[in-house]
């Protein structure tokens, strides 16, 4: 089988990739894809620990697909708040979101 | 499992993944960044099969590359010119400094980590073991997570609503 470091290795990659998007892009969409990108690292490293570390349980791959079904009522508010931004003020970039700044 | 097949489809897959990752970064259009999202999805859900989790890479097509994906296709278009200048914001630098150290903090645990694998890795018939695990020790999650879309659906509607449709509702 291909060592568990390599999964927990490449899962660290894309969580730092996404964490990048999120915290340098101005786009609202942008950073939602990121965060997609995040959860989708978290979810590679559940299922390989339920698979390396316990594989007669299944609680990492239970997670997983909460995860994804959470993912799925996120990105659907997501939405609708980036509609209603873009209605209120004519852009999606999270910069110009700013009312409530100090 | 045929172990050399697994491991060049591994590390075939990881370079798709990973370089359509940071492509979904890198790239200023947007419509592009969801087309390499789409890719870098399809990608993770063949990592799910060379884990021998066949269920959770059938679920990771049909949700995230099917629905989400086209969710976000909607974000964007439903925003025409909404995010130009999206270019990335002054903490750049920062932001590439604290992502290369918690990449590196995170490699580096999971590299000295001594874990305790259990003998015989893999499974073996997912999809019946997870619908009895979540209809049985799992049952009140499963159940949870439907008033929890069914509230995101209404909290959707509700946001998306136009001004005169609330007036209406209020007269």
């Amino acid at each position: 089988m291909i060592p568990i470091n390599d999964f927990l290795v490449l899962s660290a990659i894309l969580f730092s990739l996404g964490m990048y998007g999120v915290l340098a892009r101005r786009s609202a969409v942008l950073i939602l894809m990121s965060v997609e990108l995040m959860l989708q690292a978290v979810s590679i490293n559940f299922i390989t620990f339920a698979v390396y570390l316990s594989p007669e349980q299944f609680t990492g791959v239970i997670f997983a697909l909460f995860v994804i079904t959470v993912a799925a009522a996120e990105v659907g508010l997501a939405l609708a708040i980036i509609l209603r931004l873009y209605r209120n003020k004519q852009t999606a970039n999270v910069d110009e979101a700013d009312i409530m700044k100090w | 499992m045929d172990d050399t097949g697994t491991v060049i489809a591994f590390w075939l897959l990881a370079v798709i993944t990973v370089g359509s990752a940071l492509m979904i970064v890198a790239v200023r259009n947007l419509i592009h960044a969801v087309v390499f999202m789409m890719v870098s999805f399809v990608g993770i859900a063949g990592l799910y099969l060379t884990l021998s989790a066949d269920f959770v890479a059938v679920t990771q097509v049909l949700l995230y590359v099917g629905a989400i994906s086209v969710l976000m296709l909607f974000a964007i278009v439903l925003t025409p010119g909404g995010s130009r200048d999206n270019a990335e914001t002054f903490l750049r630098l920062p932001a590439l400094a604290l992502t290369v150290l918690l990449g590196a903090t995170l490699a580096y645990v999971a590299i000295d980590t001594d874990w305790s694998l259990a003998d015989r890795g893999g499974f073996t018939d997912t999809a019946s073991a997870i619908g009895d695990a979540l209809l049985g020790k799992y049952v009140l999650p499963f159940e949870i997570a439907s008033v929890l879309l069914l509230a995101a659906m209404i909290g959707a509607i509700v946001l998306v609503r136009p001004e005169a449709s609330i007036e209406e509702a209020e007269e």
